[in-house]
C-alpha cells in the first residue's frame, strides 16, 4: 500500500511533502525519542510520533521512512512542514490517539 | 572526495544537515542503502550531539574506495567520563531538550552499533572529537 492510499483511508490531514506519496510502506514505527527511533526505524516503515518540532524532519530523512504521522493532535511547527516539503517527506497530522491509529493500521494489513 | 561542513551550536533548525547532504552525496556516489543508513545514522548522532551538548562544531568526511571516514570536532565542554557516557541510557541532557525529544542517552550506542570503528577522544574544558569510520 502507498503512502497517499493509507493517508486516505486513516483520514489523516497532509500538512507537508506531497512529493513522497506514492512511496510503499513496509511497517510501522512508533516513538518520540529521537535517538530511539533512528536507531530502530526500518526505511519505508510509517513513523508515528507525537513530536512535531523540525528536528523530526533530519531522523525522517536520515532513517528512510515512507512518511510520518504527528498524532493526538500534537502541534506541528511551520519549521518541520517547511522541511518536510523541502525534502519530499510526507507528513501528516492526525487527532486520534496513537493505539487507535495502530488498530487502524493493522486492520489495513500493512502491519 | 573530502567534505567539511560547519556545525552550529543551538541551532536545531539545521542540525542535521550535515548529515542529509553527506546522505545525498552518498547516494549519488551508488553506495548501497544499508551502508548509507549506517553512515547517515552514525554521522547524525555525533552531529546532533555537538548541537545539543557542545555549541557546535565541525565535521570533516574523507570519502575512499573502501571506507568514509567521518571527524567530528568541538570545543565545548567535554565528556568526563567517556565509558559512561558510551552506556545506553546515560545522558546529560537538559529537560528543555528532553522535550524534544532528545536525551534517551541512544546516541553514542547508535554510533558505536552503526560504525565499524569508532572513537571519542575528548578533554573536560577543551572538547570533544569524534572519528567513525564505517567500510564501504
Ligand atoms: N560532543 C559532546 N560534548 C560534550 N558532551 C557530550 C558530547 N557528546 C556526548 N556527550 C555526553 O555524553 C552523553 C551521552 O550521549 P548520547 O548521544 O549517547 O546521549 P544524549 O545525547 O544525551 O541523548 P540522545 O542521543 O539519545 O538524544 C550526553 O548526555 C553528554 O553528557
Ligand atoms: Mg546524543
Amino acid at each position: 500500500m502507498t503512502v497517499s492510499e493509507a493517508a486516505a483511508k486513516l483520514n489523516l490531514r497532509p500538512i507537508a511533502g506531497s512529493k513522497g506519496l506514492e512511496t510503499e510502506i513496509n511497517g510501522v514505527y512508533l516513538g518520540d525519542l529521537l535517538s530511539w527511533v533512528m536507531g530502530r526505524a526500518k526505511e519505508r516503515n510509517i513513523w508515528i510520533t507525537i513530536q512535531g518540532h523540525v528536528n523530526v524532519a533530519a531522523v525522517a530523512l536520515l532513517t528512510g521512512v515512507s512518511c510520518v504521522i504527528v498524532a493526538e493532535g500534537a502541534e506541528i511547527g511551520g519549521e518541520l512542514a517547511a522541511k518536510a516539503d523541502a525534502e519530499g517527506i510526507p507528513l501528516f497530522a492526525s487527532d486520534m490517539d496513537v493505539f487507535t491509529l495502530v488498530k487502524l493500521i493493522v486492520g489495513l494489513g500493512i502491519a | 572526495m573530502r567534505l567539511h561542513y560547519d556545525v552550529s551550536g543551538g541551532e536545531f533548525l539545521r542540525a542535521g544537515e550535515a548529515s542529509s547532504s553527506l546522505k545525498k552525496v552518498l547516494k549519488q556516489l551508488g553506495v548501497s542503502s544499508d551502508v548509507i543508513r549506517k553512515i547517515a545514522i552514525a554521522m547524525y548522532e555525533a552531529e546532533i550531539n555537538m548541537v545539543i551538548h557542545a555549541n557546535g562544531g565541525v565535521v570533516d568526511v574523507d570519502i575512499d574506495s573502501e571506507a568514509v571516514r567521518i571527524k567530528l570536532e568541538d570545543t565545548g565542554p567535554g565528556i568526563p567520563d567517556i565509558a559512561l557516557a558510551m552506556t545506553e541510557g546515560y545522558s546529560t541532557a537538559s529537560d528543555e531538550v528532553r522535550d524534544l525529544g532528545f536525551g534517551a542517552g541512544m546516541g553514542l550506542p547508535n554510533m558505536k552499533k552503526n560504525a565499524d570503528f569508532l572513537n571519542v577522544m575528548s578533554e573536560v574544558g577543551k572538547g570533544t572529537t569524534v572519528e567513525i569510520k564505517v567500510n564501504l
